[in-house]
C-alpha cells in the first residue's frame, strides 16, 4: 500500500500548494484592489473608529467628531452648518471627503507623520489613537459678515490679512449643510447629494477658490501697476476718448454706458482709474504692450498655476492674447482674463502690503490630540509684485476710487478705504458679474477683501462694494478700529 | 505472517529507538508560549490591558497540554512527536482568534459579553480528556477493526440522525446537520466521519484483494467487475443522501473523497480514483441541476462580486479581509475580522489571514500540512494493513477537510460549510478531531515502537491483510 500512500502524500502536498498559491494571489496580487474596493468598509471603519480631530476657528470647533452608539463609532458634526461649508467640506461615508476634511485628512485622521511619535506612545500607553486638530486663520465676524452679505446671491468673498497672508474669511454661496452629507445614513446622504446635484448653481462648489471668472475693471489696477513701473505717475495724462476703435476690427471699445471719460478726451491715470475709464486703459494696455501687461499680471500671481492653501486654488491668468484688439480687451479685464476671488483679494493685499505678496494660508496651526502645537504656519513672502513706491501710488489711486469714484459704496466713516470696482460682461443674455476688491485702513492696512457676485447685474460699485464694506467693518470693529 | 512477530506492540528491542518525548515537550512548550503571547497581544491591542482571567487561562492551557503530553508518555511513548504540538498550536491559535472576535462583538455592542472562547476552552478540555481516554482504552488500534460494523452502524446513525429529526432540532442556517438538545448543538457528522473511516479501513482491508485483483481490462484500464462496484456505489449513494436530506455539501464531498482515496490506497488501483472522480462528476452535475442551493454555491464561487450584497457577501467580505491583511496582516486585534459573518466558525481562516497576514495564514496551512504528512508517514511505516489504512484515512480526512474549507474561504472552491479542524469554534468538531488525532498518535506509537529482535520485516503489501482479519 506504500506506493499509493506516497502518491496520496504528494497529492496532499499539491493540494496545499494550491491553497498557498491562491492565498498568495489574494493577499499579494489582488490585495491592493481588494483593500480599496468600494464595498470594503475596513479602512473606513478603522478611520471612523478613531476620534477624528476638530477643525477650529477662534477657539470654537466648526467640525468635530462626537461618539455615537452605532457601528461607526464617531459622527462628524458641523455646528455652524452652511457658514463654513466651503472651507470644511464634508466627511461622507458615501462620497468621501472634501474641503479641509480632505486636504488635512492625514492630520485629522491621525495618520500624519507629525503624529507618529505620539501614536507609538499610544501603543504603549493603551490610549486610543486620535486625530490632530486644525486651527484656522478665519475670523468668525468676517465669515459671518461675508455670508450675510452674500445672502440671496451667488458669489464669493475672500478676506486676507495683507501683512501675513492669513485668510480671515472665505465664503461662497449658495452653500450647503455638511452635516447632511456626513451622517451615518447612506440613504439620506444620497438623497441630499442628489438634491445638491440638481441645483441650478452647485452649492458644493467653493466659488472663492475653485472657479475663476472675468474680473472686468479690477484688472485695471494691474495695468496701472505696469504703467507706474514703466515711469508713469498717477498724474500722467493719458488718452481717454469716448470710443476706442479696436485695431484691425470694425468694433470699438465704449465706456460704461457710452459716456465720455473727460471732455478733453484725455485725463490723468488716477482719474482714469477713479472713474474706471475703459478707453483709457484699453489704450494704455496697448501702449505698454502685451509683455508688460502679462509680466505684471504674473508678478501679482496670475500665472495660471494652481496652488494650495491647503485647499487647492484654481489658477488665474490673462489667457492667450492673439492681437492688439485682444490686448485692448484684456487690459480692461475682459476677453480671456480669469481671476479667482481669492486672487482678487491677493491683488488688493499685495498693494496694501507695499507690493510684497504674502503666501495665503488657511491653517494657523495644527495640534496633537492633547492640544500641544505641533506645527504653526509662518507668514511667508511669496512674490515681490511691485516696488513700495508703486504700491503707495496704487494705494492713492484706489483711495480715490472709493473717495470720489465708482467705489463710493465701500466708504467706512472714519476709515480710509482703498479699492477698485469691477463689472464684467459675460454674454449679452445674462446679467454681468460684479466685483469689488480693496483694503482698509488705507494707511495701515489690516484687511484686504474681494467680493464677487455672479450674474447679479448692476455694477461692482452697487452690488459688491457694500458687501466689502460690511466685511471690512466687521473686522475693524473687532480689532477696535471701527 | 500472523502472530507475535508482527505485533506492533511487541516489547522494545535491545537497540534503543529514540522516543522523542523531549522534542514533543519542547514543542508543546513553544505552542503554549505562542498561545499565551498571542492572547496577551489581543487583550493589549483591543482593551489596553490584560484580562483578569489571563493567568487562569495560561495555567489551564498549560495544564491541558501537560496532561496530554504525560498521557502520551505513559500510554504511547513512541508516538510521533510532532502530532500533538501541531494540534496544540492550532487549538491555541483558534482560541486566540475566537477570543479576539468575542472582544470585537463587545466593541460593537458593549452591552453584550461574548464568552465563546471560554466555551471553546471547555470543549478543548473535553477533547483532551477524550484524547487521553482513547489512548488509555484503545491500547492496540487493531482492536478497533473488531468493532468495524458496529462503528459503521453508529456512523450511519449519527449521519442520518439530523435528517430524521424535525428541522427545529436539526437545522441551522439551512443545513440540517445538527442535533440540538438542552442548549447544546452537536454536529454528529464530525463523529460519524471517524466511525466511518475506521469502518472503511477494516472493510477495505478485508475486501481489498477482491477489489484489487478481479478486474477486466477495458481500453487499457483495469476496471473492476460490476458487482465489486457495490461498495463505492454505496458510499456514493450515502453521500448523495447526505446532500439531499441534510443539504450538507461539505460532509457529502468529504465522505466520498475519503472513501475513494482509501479504496485507492487499499487496492493500489488508480482505476478506482477514475471511477470515483466519474461518480463525483455525475453527482455534482445532477446536484447542480436539481438543487438551488448547490447552483447558488457554484454561481457565487465563479463570480462572488456579482453577488456581493447577497449570497456572495460572506465570501466577498472574506476576500476583503484577506486583501486588507496583505503580507503581514493588521496584527492581532488590529483588523476588522468581525466584518465577515460567522468568522468564528466557517470563516476563521479569513480572520487569521486578515490579522496575521499571508505569513500567518501560510503558517497555519503548513501546520496542517505537518499534521497530515506526519499522519501519512505513520501510515507508511506502520506494519499492519489496518493501521496503515486507518492512519491514511484519518490523515487524508484532515487534509481533505482543510483543503475544502480553506479552498472555500479563499474562493478556490465553492463554499461547503465544513469546519476548520482544531481552529474553528465548535465543540463537536474540536472534540471529534481530538479523537482523530488520538487515533493517529496511537497508530504512530505502534509504528515507531521497535519490533522484537527476531521480528520479520514488515509484511509484503499483498499479504498484509491476513493479520488483521481476525473476526
Amino acid at each position: 500500500m506504500n506506493a499509493p500512500l506516497r502518491r496520496v502524500a504528494i497529492s496532499v502536498l499539491v493540494l496545499f500548494t494550491l491553497l498557498i498559491v491562491n492565498v498568495n494571489y489574494i493577499q499579494v496580487v489582488r490585495a491592493e484592489k481588494l483593500r480599496n474596493d468600494r464595498g470594503n468598509t475596513r479602512v473606513l471603519a478603522e478611520e471612523y473608529d478613531r476620534e477624528r480631530g476638530s477643525i477650529v476657528v477662534a477657539g470654537k470647533e466648526i467640525a468635530l467628531s462626537v461618539p455615537t452608539d452605532d457601528r461607526l463609532t464617531y459622527l462628524r458634526q458641523y455646528p455652524d452648518g452652511e457658514l463654513y461649508a466651503g472651507v470644511t467640506g464634508y466627511y461622507s461615508v458615501v462620497y468621501g471627503n472634501a474641503g479641509l476634511e480632505r486636504a488635512e485628512n492625514d492630520l485629522l485622521a491621525g495618520s500624519d507623520p507629525r503624529l507618529v511619535f505620539r501614536r507609538l506612545a499610544d501603543l504603549f500607553t493603551g490610549r486610543d489613537p486620535a486625530g490632530g486638530n486644525v486651527e484656522l486663520t478665519l475670523d468668525p465676524a468676517v465669515q459671518q459678515a461675508a455670508m450675510s452679505g452674500l445672502e440671496g446671491v451667488t458669489g464669493a468673498v475672500v478676506a486676507l490679512d495683507p501683512s501675513t497672508g492669513a485668510i480671515l474669511g472665505m465664503a461662497s454661496t449658495p452653500s450647503y449643510d455638511p452635516n447632511q452629507l456626513s451622517s451615518h445614513d447612506p440613504q439620506a446622504i444620497r438623497a441630499y447629494w442628489d438634491q445638491l446635484s440638481a441645483a441650478d448653481r452647485d452649492p458644493r462648489l467653493n466659488r472663492a477658490i475653485s472657479d475663476n471668472f472675468p474680473p472686468g475693471s479690477l484688472f485695471k489696477v494691474i495695468v496701472s501697476a505696469a504703467a507706474l513701473e514703466d515711469g508713469y505717475t498717477p498724474e500722467t495724462v493719458i488718452p481717454a476718448p469716448q470710443e476706442l476703435p479696436l485695431p484691425n476690427s470694425s468694433r470699438v471699445i465704449p465706456n460704461f454706458n457710452g459716456s465720455a471719460c473727460s471732455s478733453s478726451g484725455e485725463q490723468s491715470l488716477i482719474d482714469a482709474l477713479t472713474i474706471s475709464c475703459n478707453t483709457a486703459f484699453a489704450q494704455l494696455g496697448m501702449d505698454l504692450g502685451e509683455d508688460r501687461v502679462r509680466e505684471m499680471a504674473e508678478a501679482f500671481g496670475m500665472d495660471g498655476e494652481t496652488f494650495d492653501i491647503p485647499l487647492q486654488v484654481e489658477g488665474s491668468s490673462i489667457g492667450e492674447v492673439e492681437d492688439e484688439a485682444a490686448l485692448a480687451q484684456t487690459s480692461i479685464g475682459q476677453r480671456d482674463v480669469r481671476m479667482t476671488p481669492l486672487q482678487a483679494a491677493l491683488v488688493a493685499a499685495t498693494v496694501a502690503n507695499d507690493g510684497v505678496q504674502m503666501r495665503p494660508y488657511l491653517v494657523d496651526q495644527v495640534q496633537a490630540p492633547d492640544l500641544t502645537v505641533i506645527d504653526s504656519t509662518q507668514p511667508e513672502e511669496w512674490r515681490d509684485a511691485v516696488s513700495a513706491d508703486v504700491a503707495n501710488q496704487l494705494t492713492e489711486m484706489m483711495k480715490s476710487v472709493v473717495d470720489n469714484g465708482s467705489g463710493r459704496a465701500a466708504r467706512i466713516p472714519g476709515v480710509e478705504v482703498a479699492g477698485k470696482t469691477g463689472t464684467a460682461q459675460v454674454s449679452a443674455d445674462v446679467p454681468d458679474h460684479t466685483w469689488f476688491m480693496g483694503f482698509a485702513p488705507a494707511d495701515d492696512p489690516k484687511i484686504a477683501v474681494a467680493v464677487f457676485v455672479a450674474n447679479g447685474g448692476g455694477t461692482g460699485g452697487e452690488r459688491s462694494a457694500p458687501i466689502a464694506r460690511q466685511v471690512m467693518e466687521a473686522y475693524l470693529d473687532g480689532q477696535g478700529e471701527g | 505472517m500472523a502472530g507475535p512477530s508482527t505485533d506492533p506492540r511487541a516489547p522494545a528491542a535491545g537497540t534503543a529507538v529514540p522516543k522523542r518525548r523531549g522534542t514533543e515537550a519542547a514543542l508543546l512548550g513553544f505552542a503554549v508560549l505562542i498561545t499565551v503571547v498571542a492572547q496577551s497581544i489581543v487583550d493589549l491591542t483591543i482593551t489596553g490591558s490584560l484580562r483578569p482571567e489571563m493567568a487562569a487561562f495560561s495555567a489551564w492551557i498549560t495544564a491541558l497540554w501537560v496532561v496530554a503530553h504525560l498521557a502520551v508518555r505513559k500510554w504511547a511513548p513512541y508516538a510521533d512527536p510532532l502530532l500533538l504540538p501541531a494540534v496544540a498550536l492550532l487549538v491555541g491559535l483558534g482560541l486566540t482568534v475566537i477570543h479576539r472576535l468575542d472582544l470585537a462583538s463587545e466593541q460593537v455592542d458593549s452591552t453584550v459579553t461574548r464568552e465563546d472562547a471560554p466555551v471553546q476552552l471547555v470543549w478543548a478540555t473535553l477533547g483532551v480528556a477524550l484524547f487521553v481516554g482513547v489512548l488509555v482504552i484503545v491500547r492496540d488500534h487493531r482492536t478497533l477493526s473488531r468493532y468495524a460494523y458496529t462503528l459503521a452502524l453508529i456512523g450511519m446513525a449519527l449521519l442520518a440522525l439530523p435528517a430524521l429529526l424535525p428541522s427545529s432540532l436539526s437545522e441551522v442556517n439551512g443545513a440540517k446537520i445538527w442535533i440540538r438538545v438542552a442548549g447544546f448543538s452537536i454536529q454528529p457528522g464530525e463523529f460519524a466521519k471517524i466511525c466511518l473511516v475506521v469502518f472503511f479501513a477494516a472493510y477495505l482491508v478485508d475486501k481489498r484483494d477482491v477489489l484489487a485483483l478481479a478486474s477486466r481490462k477495458v481500453a487499457g484500464l483495469e476496471l473492476p467487475r460490476g458487482r465489486d462496484l457495490g461498495p463505492v456505489l454505496l458510499a456514493w449513494v450515502l453521500s448523495i443522501l447526505v446532500l439531499v436530506f441534510e443539504r450538507d455539501l461539505g460532509s457529502s464531498l468529504l465522505l466520498f473523497g475519503i472513501f475513494v482515496v482509501m479504496l485507492y490506497v487499499a487496492t493500489e488501483r488508480s482505476s478506482w480514483l477514475l471511477i470515483g472522480v466519474g461518480l463525483f462528476a455525475v453527482g455534482a452535475l445532477v446536484a447542480y441541476q436539481l438543487f438551488g442551493h448547490v447552483q447558488q454555491r457554484v454561481d457565487t464561487w465563479l463570480d462572488p462580486f456579482a453577488y456581493r450584497d447577497g449570497a456572495g457577501y460572506q465570501l466577498v467580505q472574506s476576500l476583503f479581509g484577506l486583501g486588507t491583511g496583505g503580507l503581514f496582516g493588521a496584527g492581532l486585534g488590529g483588523g476588522r475580522p468581525d466584518q465577515v459573518p460567522v468568522a468564528k466558525s466557517d470563516f476563521i481562516a479569513a480572520a487569521v489571514g486578515e490579522e496575521l497576514g499571508l505569513f500567518g495564514l501560510v503558517a497555519v496551512i503548513v501546520l496542517y500540512l505537518v499534521l497530515v504528512e506526519r499522519g501519512l508517514r505513520t501510515s507508511l511505516i506502520v506494519r499492519d494493513a489496518f493501521g496503515k489504512l486507518l492512519a491514511a484515512g484519518l490523515a487524508f480526512a484532515v487534509a481533505w477537510q482543510v483543503f475544502v474549507v480553506l479552498g472555500g474561504v479563499t474562493g478556490l472552491l465553492p463554499l461547503t460549510g465544513l469546519t476548520t479542524p482544531f481552529l474553528a469554534y465548535g465543540g463537536s468538531s474540536l472534540v471529534a478531531n481530538f479523537v482523530l488525532v488520538a487515533l493517529l498518535v496511537r497508530i504512530s506509537d505502534a509504528a515507531r515502537r521497535p519490533a522484537t529482535p527476531h521480528a520479520a520485516p514488515p509484511p509484503r503489501l499483498g499479504e498484509a491483510p491476513t493479520e488483521v482479519v481476525q473476526q
